[in-house]
């Protein structure tokens, strides 16, 4: 392909008007399903498919309650929550099913950034929330026991 | 046909959901005695909107649970008023339902 001088201006111009569109989106928009992020086998892809980067630092403040032991891996309840202003979405990952990716939660502003569901586990692992507050992401992780997996068949 | 099971209850200045949605939530890794993959089906996105306004809205993979549960809260509300909800499957089947508060 050759990029002369024409062709490079067209795509930053293209480029930055993207760019100014998301910008314009409300800040808590309804985020499109990401396919690329749901279907991911590994964490690490999936939170990047999802946010765009991997760098989620541990935080105290990203409160995730799981339970130690999940007798049956076909329904965990999972909690999250976070004292953290300006949350734009909160989503848990559990790290060895063949998806990691389980579940994004937009919150609107208004509306309490924390929110309860159940998941299923394929096996003993890692749950991690993230959490995007103020365009910076935060997470919790925490190992959960899993007695009966949930996710075959 | 409405799949979702809601209790909205307002007091305090704020409304407390807890929602259900009856739904096989089939993950696409199981397979049928015959040895053949069961297809993916599975509720991909649910939003409840009060007075117009979003409040909460879910991207949603097979790994939630068969029939998928959720709780949240919101600012405002009051008894009476009516949540629209909508959700959509991955299979592009999608429908909207509507809710009291209690």
């Amino acid at each position: 392909m050759s990029m002369n001088r024409r062709s490079v201006v067209k795509a930053v111009a293209a480029g930055g008007a993207l760019m100014g569109l998301s910008v314009l989106m409300p800040r808590a928009a309804m985020a499109a399903w990401t396919k690329a992020a749901f279907e991911a086998s590994e964490q690490s892809a999936a939170i990047k498919a999802l946010y765009g980067e991997d760098s989620a630092t541990e935080s105290p403040e990203v409160i995730l309650d799981a339970p130690d032991i999940a007798e049956n891996g076909a329904v965990v309840p999972v909690s999250v929550s976070t004292t953290l202003p300006n949350v734009e979405s909160m989503s848990i990952f559990i790290e060895n099913n063949p998806s990691p990716l389980a579940v994004q939660f937009m919150i609107p502003e208004g509306t309490e950034a924390d929110v309860s569901t159940r998941v299923r586990m394929g096996k003993t692992t890692n749950v991690t929330a993230v959490v995007k507050a103020d365009g910076v992401l935060h997470r919790a992780t925490k190992e959960v026991k899993v007695t009966i997996g949930g996710c075959g068949g | 046909m409405s799949i979702m099971r809601v209790k909205a209850r307002a007091g305090d200045g704020r409304t407390d959901v807890k929602m259900m949605a009856r739904h096989e939530m089939e993950t696409g890794q199981r397979k049928d005695k015959a040895g053949n993959v069961i297809p993916a089906k599975f509720l991909s996105e649910i939003e409840v909107k009060h007075g117009g306004k979003v409040v909460f809205a879910a991207n949603l993979g097979p790994a939630v649970s068969k029939n998928p549960y959720f709780s949240f809260s919101f600012a405002g509300g009051a008894s009476g008023d009516t949540l629209e909800l909508s959700w959509k499957e991955n299979t592009g089947k999608s429908g909207s339902e509507t809710a009291d508060i209690r």
